[in-house]
């Protein structure tokens, strides 16, 4: 979760978010926890190593959770949202593995008391390989925890010591193993495109993530974003700019080397089973997003809570922790479903194109570049197009 | 101070004996606005409460750039031995540009005040001026300015004034326009030895318009000199150009604000109110005189404005067309030398071709356009105007370069200029290299003191056009300066240089240029549009070509992805932001073909370099 917050209207005094877009929508739980033991030099996301945080302690910082856990299900009820049980959970952070077994038991048991889970609930939690042990792997998996998605990022320790990760590579196979011991879906996250990441390094760490027999992958580039220790380490010369035409290699790797082993394309930057939690961010369903600086979205009412942890506890024990908010249009939902669907396999409805008033004729330009194809009722992305998902949401909504 | 004439001579009774017409020949900083501030309030028609600087300069554009574009004509009431004369001054355009002008300003005075810095010496500019003024046969009243000034070196520029234009430098005299030191002893000088005007009072009316200002208010004020006879109110009066009869609304003098009079008599200057709307129905040069008894001869030294130089005007916001249009026809009512007509640029779109008398002239124009009118415009490189013949002796005249007609051509004409420069000795190696790479011909060289040098140069006026100012200043620290006039036009060997983009010639950036330079010239353009473009989903080639041969050519490497990696939960609203962003950024693009050229890339590319929006003022 980027750092930067959109600015957006005050929470409503009434702490009213009535539907805007009905409410069929099935519902799905995000769960930030925003601690580290180290920054990574690239990473701009809403996280706190224990000596930034001052009096937040992370051993309780589960109970401010709860409070908005409990604040959250009674917005809903009173803004006339039936009682939905959810679909999916996912503990994402910072570091989620530097909760307890107990702290996410904890945050459980509200969630079912207040909202109950499905059967087949999809239960995730990020984890990286220095904070995760076997028996933390049994702990997860005896209070529900279904999925485990592994933070690994490469296997080059040159390229883990740019990124400033501090695990060993060889850390991860045994706990993959583990966590496919016990039954959990496992999914591994790699970064490509750091400085000095060659295509022979990529290509090993492509290998290395296959071998491990995982059921899903994520590859993202990597964006060097401002005010992280990455860009002034690239700013002063330090470290060679990224190559964006060498990424769009390293991609094309990654999607023939990952098909290959079975694990097939379904959005930009994931490949495998898909997470059924990250489709309802592409499909526009609601989800809220719980712990400091989440964001939600519950039928085109989109608001992100206070950032900093400290702040956010306090807001959360007297009155709503929300930084901002912003109610979506007709027309505005319609791009943003366009711009989130095209990244996907599904992609998008021809209705919705209908909707925006992009002709048949506009993407029979697009297909021709073969940017985009069709099918039936559905157009979507060609190989090609993979690479260009923004740049034609932009053209389409230009025309 | 208190004046020195008790009473001012009543105008339309004065005596031709009682006059003194005269202006004020000097280089843009020499100090002439200081000068004429002193002389409005010695002879007490601005009291020292209503005296501001540069009292006489109006237009705020003419008074930040400290340029003045439009003369006007003062009357100040002067006594010299117990006798009252009234003395106009009429002050002069200080631009090559406005040329013409400047001619039909000398042509309203008996004499002329050459007024130079006492630190700086003569320019090129004032002694052009000098130039015209003395065939004129003008009295000249040679005049050392800042003499208060610590670098001033009078005894070293008398010599060289003396040089000039005969005489002792012992008459040269010394003022300081900022202490008014010295400016009585001149308003003495001018009434002893400017002669006074010798028209016929009884002959038909004539009166030489020297000047023709549009006024929100008044609609068009026209300053004439009378020559012969006299105009009355109420009269109708005659444009001997047009034949054109008008109705003399209002008559006056400027003293220095305007008064009524009862008429203008031979010698006399002042303006003439008509209720007419353009300039064009007024124009410097004419002759007016009156419908009942008309004079037979038109006054001599009347012609119409000629442009020199052409760019394409377009506003960026292609909706703006209209206002743009709007905008032209308000600012023609007051620029009889503004000429345009609409034009379409592949390109660009909807837009003018306008002719301008030279770079100030469109520089001020645009500027104007700009700031009075908010418009936000894309001028497209200077050209000048060639004359081109084809092999089958058709013949054409180019005033953009994307007209420039294709097939066999047997000769192009370029029109040319006298340069004179006048430099520091030091610098002459320096301003003949220069000279030789803008493609001049050396007329002469002459020594005007012992460091000063004047250098004439024939040159191509596209050479000018460019960057040359720029160049010749940067090159000579600013110490050289320059003027020049129109030369005629001579062969030239001329090519088209055209641009293109996938293969697709783009009109906007085509540029006439001389065969040896076209090579440079095409590989700088395309390597500036090849930094300038943003890459595209497609390899993008731009080549330069003359005529199908191409002789440079660049490429911008197609784009290999333009996608976000990641796009959650927490992602979503900064991602769709990002998209308004875009499309916004969308908008600005023009598209040639397929490829999305910036408006930047427009201006950078047709500019002809960084130093072009550097000052042309001289």
């Amino acid at each position: 979760m980027g750092s930067a917050l959109p600015l957006g209207l005050a929470w409503p005094e009434s702490n009213l978010i009535p539907p805007l877009f009905g409410t069929e929508s099935s519902f799905h739980v995000y769960v930030h926890i925003p601690f580290c033991e180290v920054r990574c030099g690239y990473c701009d996301f809403n996280t706190y190593t224990a000596k930034e945080i001052g009096s937040v302690s992370q051993e309780d910082f589960h109970r401010a959770i709860i409070a908005e856990i409990e604040w959250s299900a009674k917005i809903l009820s009173k803004s006339g949202y039936p009682a939905r049980s959810i679909s999916t959970l996912f503990f994402g952070g910072g570091t989620p593995s530097l909760f307890s077994g107990n702290q996410l038991k904890a945050i459980m048991d509200a969630l079912q008391e207040n909202f109950s889970f499905e059967s087949d609930a999809e239960v995730t939690l990020e984890a990286n390989p220095e904070s995760t042990t076997p028996g933390y792997l049994e702990e997860l998996h005896s209070v529900g925890i279904n999925r485990l998605s592994m933070g690994v990022q490469s296997f080059d320790p040159s390229v883990l010591k740019t990124l400033e990760r501090v695990h060993r590579p060889e850390l991860v196979a045994p706990l993959v193993t583990a966590a496919k011991d016990l039954g959990l879906a496992t999914s591994v996250d790699l970064i490509y495109g750091a400085p000095k990441e060659t295509m022979e390094s990529w290509k090993e760490t492509l290998g290395q993530a296959i071998e491990l027999g995982t059921g899903h992958v994520s590859a993202y580039s990597l964006i060097v974003e401002p005010g992280t220790k990455l860009a002034r380490q690239i700013k002063s010369g330090e470290l060679p700019e990224t190559d964006d035409d060498l990424d769009a290699d390293k991609h094309k790797l990654a999607d023939s080397m990952l098909s290959d082993a079975g694990l097939s394309w379904y959005e930009v930057s994931n490949w495998g089973e898909p997470s059924r939690h990250n489709q309802a961010y592409w499909r526009s369903s609601d989800w809220w997003g719980y712990g400091p600086g989440a964001h939600s979205h519950v039928s085109g009412n989109r608001f992100w809570n206070l950032k900093h942890p400290l702040t956010y506890q306090q807001a959360v024990a007297s009155k709503a922790p929300v930084a901002g908010i912003e109610h979506i249009d007709s027309r505005t939902r319609l791009e943003e479903k366009l711009m989130l669907e095209l990244r996907t396999k599904e992609g998008v409805a021809t209705s919705l194109l209908d909707s925006l008033q992009i002709s048949d004729k506009a993407i029979d330009d697009f297909v021709e570049r073969d940017l985009l194809q069709r099918d039936g009722n559905v157009v979507s992305v060609t190989a090609k197009g993979r690479l260009f998902v923004d740049r034609t949401v932009l053209d389409l909504l230009t025309i | 101070m208190s004046p020195r004439a008790r009473t001012a001579l009543e105008p339309s009774l004065t005596q031709q004996e009682q006059l003194r017409n005269f202006c004020i020949i000097a280089h843009i900083d020499h100090g002439k606005s200081t000068l004429a501030d002193r002389m409005l309030q010695l002879t007490g028609i601005v009291n020292d409460r209503q005296m501001r600087d540069q009292y006489l300069d109006r237009m705020d554009i003419e008074r930040e750039r400290g340029i003045t574009i439009k003369s006007q004509a003062v009357r100040l009431p002067w006594e010299l031995e117990n006798k009252t004369f009234a003395l106009n001054m009429i002050d002069t355009p200080g631009h090559v540009d406005f040329t013409y002008e400047v001619s039909r300003s000398l042509a309203a005075c008996e004499g002329a005040v050459l007024l130079v810095d006492a630190a700086q010496g003569i320019e090129a500019q004032t002694l052009a001026n000098l130039y015209l003024a003395m065939e004129n046969d003008l009295e000249i009243i040679p005049v050392l300015n800042k003499i208060d000034l610590p670098a001033a070196q009078p005894e070293k520029y008398a010599e060289e004034l003396a040089n000039l234009i005969g005489g002792d430098p012992a008459d040269c005299l010394r003022v300081s326009g900022k202490t008014g030191d010295g400016v009585a002893e001149l308003l003495d000088r001018i009434v002893e030895r400017v002669p006074a005007p010798s028209g016929n009072p009884d002959a038909p009316a004539r009166a030489m318009i020297f000047d023709s200002v549009y006024d929100s208010y008044r609609g068009v004020v026209t300053y004439v000199r009378m020559i012969d006879g006299r105009l009355s109110p109420r009269e109708q009066i005659q444009m001997m150009s047009t034949r054109a009869v008008h109705e003399l609304l209002e008559i006056g003098v400027i003293s220095p604000e305007p008064t009524v009079t009862k008429g203008l008599a031979a010698g006399e200057v002042g303006y003439l109110i008509t209720g007419v709307k353009d300039v064009r129905q007024s124009k410097v040069g004419d002759t007016v005189t009156t419908k009942s008894k008309p004079a037979t001869e038109a006054l001599k030294g009347y012609s119409e404005p000629n442009p020199m130089v052409y760019s394409g005007i377009y506003p960026i916001d292609g909706s703006d067309y209209p206002n743009l249009r709007e905008a032209l026809d308000k600012l023609r009512l007051s620029d009889a030398s503004l000429v345009y007509e609409p034009e379409t640029s592949a390109a660009l779109g909807f837009g003018f071709r306008c002719g301008f008398l030279g770079l100030l002239h469109l520089e001020i124009i645009t500027e104007r356009l700009e700031r009075e009118f908010n418009l936000s415009l894309i001028a497209t490189a200077p050209s000048v105007v060639y004359e081109v013949t084809r092999e089958d002796n058709t013949e054409f005249t180019v005033t953009n370069p994307s007209e420039f007609p294709e097939g066999k051509i047997k000769s192009v004409k370029e029109p040319i200029v006298k340069a004179t420069i006048l430099s520091p000795k030091d610098y002459v190696g320096t301003i003949m290299e220069l000279c030789q790479s803008r493609r001049g011909t050396m007329i002469d060289m002459q020594y005007l003191g012992e460091d000063r040098v004047q250098l004439r140069y024939q040159l191509p006026l596209a050479e000018i056009v460019f960057d040359f100012f720029d160049q010749l200043k940067s090159k000579t620290q600013g110490y050289a300066s320059l003027d020049y006039e129109d030369d005629g036009y001579l062969p030239g060997d001329l090519v088209k240089v055209d641009l293109l983009l996938q293969g697709e010639k783009v009109d906007a950036f085509s540029s006439i240029v001389h065969r040896d330079k076209a090579y440079a010239q095409g590989t700088r353009i395309t390597g500036k549009l090849r930094e300038l473009i943003p890459r595209q989903q497609f390899e993008v080639p731009i080549q330069a070509a003359i005529g199908s041969r191409i002789i440079a050519r660049e490429s911008i490497r197609a784009i290999r992805k333009d996608v976000l990696a990641k796009c959650y939960g927490g992602d979503i609203s900064r991602k769709r932001k990002l998209l308004e962003k875009q499309k916004e950024g969308k908008k600005r693009m023009k598209m040639v073909g397929r490829v999305e050229v910036p408006q930047e890339a427009f201006i950078a590319a047709l500019s002809s370099d960084e130093s072009s929006k550097s000052e042309k003022k001289k």
